[in-house]
């Protein structure tokens, strides 16, 4: 065997169509609204319940995450116990997520057992009852989470980088121990029966969804659930940020410092947004970026180092993140202004450019691993006010946009001087 | 049930292909025969660091990333005591890059010197970060040569300290490649939307002239029974006390492997275990524990571990922990806890067959095992298990003579949030 060209890539295809499910839609008598994604070989089915949050109050500001949290603590007919052994026993996951924007109950189940584990969890939608004894239990684990949290870098770092960029929000919620204390049965119970209701709800089937699947799933929840009189306010306040922009909080024997610098950014729905997601991938957003190129791959200060966008309801955010040894992190710090100011006054070079296009056409099409991927996509834009042209959009500026397009984006919405800088470690 | 064809090259390389043609994408997956265990104990962390030189450029390429960026793939690899294992996934259309770049690193690497003066920089800050500078981050160097006196697993990954990689030197790099890097120490899983026919002709064309190197016969002294209790306490700066027991246990490939993994999980899998409901609910003196085993190649360790909550001595937190294991010891499990363990075992199974790269690296892993076919029949392994032979493993565990205590204690004046928790309480 001779003559093998090691030497040449081999020839490839670009990324043409990306084919996404949509879903079949249906609305409850209730006023739920069904979305389900039936495809798959395997026999299962994630089922999530997202509800929108109430309007954040600043003094209470752990009441959805506590509501969210407890809700398989206990109902009027089942305690925590009794609806941990009957999920688990029959092979299920029953998760329970809090979001900024949104807070979800998610089963996982072989549909041969849906009958079985869809009661317990309408049982914790429509009748969690938040037992004291649990509401104790619960306070003190989390306070003693906190406390090991606090010790790390770069969760107080990004703690510390939302509350200036966010303020007193949900967004930029930052709990503090005492926070717990003021946690009562009282406020749950409200909170829980204003927010957890049919109208407030949207259910998202994924995997062996078949007309049995989504009869069971619409006739328990159809039974005998229905809207209280008053409905829960889901509006949120608007987004002060701090005017200080420069956070240092110092630990004296930091063997490395947590770093996040940043700003208040466009939302997806902005026109900008996704030629933004070019210009942040070549910056921070993959293995591949100049932010990991120069600090980690060329400096060496850092195990890793990426930059991102966050996307909300009502605020967005744009952040570059790293932990860097404590000794270099003026200098990483002046790497990453470095970095941001080529982006506004030198164009990408075509052989780059094109290598991120690639990149990020062949990671959208990666991402589409099974029936769940094709799910979150869909909510990706649903929650945003966003329909499925989004990502037509998106793919045509990824292939399209040009390098002084870019160029202009970064002149536009990157201003190292007045991002936020946080720093929790030594400076 | 996962299908899939099995050959072997005739320079050793083993290769499994999965076909899936639901997705439109395609995984190459190699697995290395070589993990910490295998390192010199004056040279720790030198499988790790080479994982990272490993993307430092090859042979014919001088960056391996950029050019898989650029057909639109992703990859990523990680490091045990046991294995290296290397990943790509990318469209299917342009699966012949991943065997390019495969091929030409499996061939030789460039060993420039300042990819590993970097890369030694690199994993010294990826050491502060994930052990040096977290809360307890230092605990699994301290628990595993209590738990090890003779086998290489005596040492973490990352390596047992800061030094030795600062002393890796390029001579060492060309070495271990030359004695692990080789086609014969590797297994190749293809899977996605591929053919076999297809993944053989490319095999051959980019692995086939590879030459196959020689065959390294491992040889580690084993770690010999335990027969006295060991323990450790050490002082940190974290918020909370801790405690770790950790026993030795069998081998991954021993039958008894499977009843101790679902003793861990009767123990503390979900909100149902008998950890969880008992020593946190119910009698309220952790905030949190956990029961697991590491699933090593040879001997293993079966650790529970705790955070008790503020105002539990360690003595009475220890004796809960004990109580427990007691109880698992004497009593048969029931029939619907087991049946319980059990039916989850068999729903994480088929949750794990909608991840394409889940299926290419467990296939490689069960070929290292033996059998990639093995993995199909893992279900029904621990779907045979018996309550009287998850009592028998549990009395052959949690022995205190096979045990090595870790306390991790708080250092004091450090739990500044200590008034606000009691005021909690009431």
């Amino acid at each position: 065997m001779t003559g093998l060209d090691r030497i040449t890539p081999p020839q490839f295809n670009g990324v043409e169509n990306i084919n996404l499910i949509h879903p079949e839609r249906k609305e409850l008598d209730n006023g739920a609204k069904m979305f389900i994604f039936n495809s798959g070989e395997q026999e299962l089915v994630r089922i999530e319940f997202i509800f929108s949050n109430l309007r954040f109050d600043p003094a209470k500001p752990l009441l959805n995450v506590a509501v969210n949290t407890m809700l398989n603590d206990g109902t009027t007919t089942m305690t925590a116990a009794q609806i941990a052994d009957k999920i688990d026993f029959y092979g299920a996951f029953l998760q329970f997520d809090y979001g900024s924007d949104s807070s979800q109950v998610t089963l996982y189940t072989l549909t041969k057992h849906l009958n079985a584990t869809l009661p317990v969890v309408k049982e914790v939608i429509t009748d969690s009852i938040f037992p004291e004894k649990e509401l104790a239990t619960y306070k003190r684990n989390q306070q003693q989470k906190l406390q090991v949290s606090l010790q790390k870098n770069d969760f107080v770092a990004r703690r510390l980088f939302n509350q200036a960029i966010f303020g007193d929000t949900i967004y930029g919620i930052a709990a503090q121990a005492e926070d717990f204390q003021s946690l009562n049965r009282e406020d749950m119970l409200q909170h829980f029966k204003q927010m957890y209701q049919p109208g407030n709800c949207t259910i998202i089937i994924a995997g062996k969804a078949g007309a049995e699947v989504i009869a069971a799933v619409t006739n328990t929840f159809e039974d005998d659930w229905n809207n209280q009189t008053s409905k829960g306010d889901t509006t949120q306040p608007e987004v002060k940020s701090a005017s200080e922009h420069f956070i240092y909080k110092e630990k004296a024997d930091a063997l490395q410092s947590a770093i996040r610098v940043g700003t208040p950014f466009v939302k997806k729905s902005h026109p900008d947004f996704a030629g933004l997601q070019v210009l942040n991938t070549v910056l921070g957003g993959y293995f591949g970026s100049r932010l990991m190129s120069n600090i980690r791959e060329d400096k060496g200060y850092t195990y890793g180092i990426g930059s991102g966008m966050a996307s909300f309801k009502n605020a967005g955010s744009f952040f570059i993140a790293s932990e860097v040894g404590a000794d270099v992190c003026k200098a990483a710090l002046t790497e990453v202004e470095k970095e941001i100011n080529l982006l506004k006054t030198e164009v990408i070079p075509d052989e780059e450019l094109s290598l991120v296009r690639n990149f990020m056409l062949g990671s959208l099409l990666g991402s589409l691993e099974n029936v769940m991927s094709h799910a979150d996509k869909f909510k990706n834009i649903y929650f945003s006010g966003l329909d499925y042209d989004y990502y037509d959009r998106y793919a045509e500026t990824v292939k399209n946009i040009t390098a002084a397009e870019l160029k202009a984006l970064a002149n536009k919405y990157y201003d190292f001087e007045n991002f936020y800088k946080v720093v929790v470690g030594k400076y | 049930m996962v299908k899939f064809n099995r050959f072997t090259l005739d320079n050793g390389l083993r290769v499994i292909v999965h076909e899936d043609h639901t997705t439109p994408m395609a995984v190459l997956n190699i697995l290395y025969d070589v993990g910490a265990r295998d390192e010199d104990a004056e040279r720790t962390g030198f499988a790790h660091l080479f994982e990272h030189l490993m993307f430092g450029g090859s042979v014919n390429i001088p960056n391996y990333d950029g050019p898989l960026q650029r057909v639109g793939g992703e990859n990523n690899a990680f490091t045990s005591n046991d294995i290296t294992n290397y990943y790509i996934t990318l469209p299917s259309a342009n699966i012949e890059t991943a065997f390019w770049l495969e091929s030409d690193r499996m061939l030789s690497l460039a060993f420039s010197e300042k990819s590993l003066e970097v890369q030694r920089n690199v994993v010294i800050e990826e050491f502060k970060q994930r052990y040096l500078n977290q809360p307890y981050g230092d605990v699994w160097l301290k628990l595993r040569p209590l738990v090890y006196k003779t086998h290489a697993y005596r040492w973490a990954t990352i390596g047992q300290t800061i030094k030795h990689i600062e002393d890796a030197r390029i001579e060492d790099v060309k070495a271990f490649f030359k004695k692990h890097y080789n086609p014969q120490n590797a297994i190749m899983v293809v899977g996605g939307d591929v053919t076999t026919e297809q993944v053989k002709e490319l095999a051959e064309k980019w692995f086939g002239n590879i030459p196959a190197g020689e065959k390294y016969v491992r040889n580690l002294p084993q770690e010999p029974a335990q027969h006295e209790a060991r323990r450790e306490t050490t002082t940190g700066k974290v918020p909370l006390n801790d405690i770790y027991i950790a026993f030795q246990m069998c081998s991954r490939a021993d039958a008894a492997y499977y009843p101790a993994e679902l003793i861990s999980d009767i123990l503390s899998r979900g909100n149902s275990s008998r950890l969880y409901k008992s020593l946190i609910k119910e009698k309220q003196l952790f905030s949190e524990v956990h029961a697991y085993i590491t699933g090593s190649v040879d001997k293993g360790m079966f650790v529970l571990q705790g955070k008790p909550l503020q105002g539990v001595s360690m003595e009475d937190a220890e004796a809960a922990l004990w109580a427990e294991l007691e109880k698992i010891k004497t009593e048969d499990v029931p029939l619907d806890e087991l049946t319980k363990v059990q039916n989850k075992t068999e729903s994480t199974m088929v949750f794990s067959e909608m991840s394409l790269l889940d299926k290419a690296m467990n296939l490689a892993y069960y070929e290292l095992l033996g059998d990639a076919n093995e993995f199909n029949y893992e279900t029904a392994k621990f779907l045979a298990v018996t309550p009287s032979q998850i009592k028998e493993q549990a009395l052959n565990i949690f022995r205190k003579e096979n045990s090595s205590t870790l306390i991790y204690l708080a250092e004091q004046g450090n739990s500044v949030n200590e008034p606000e928790l009691s005021e909690a309480e009431n």
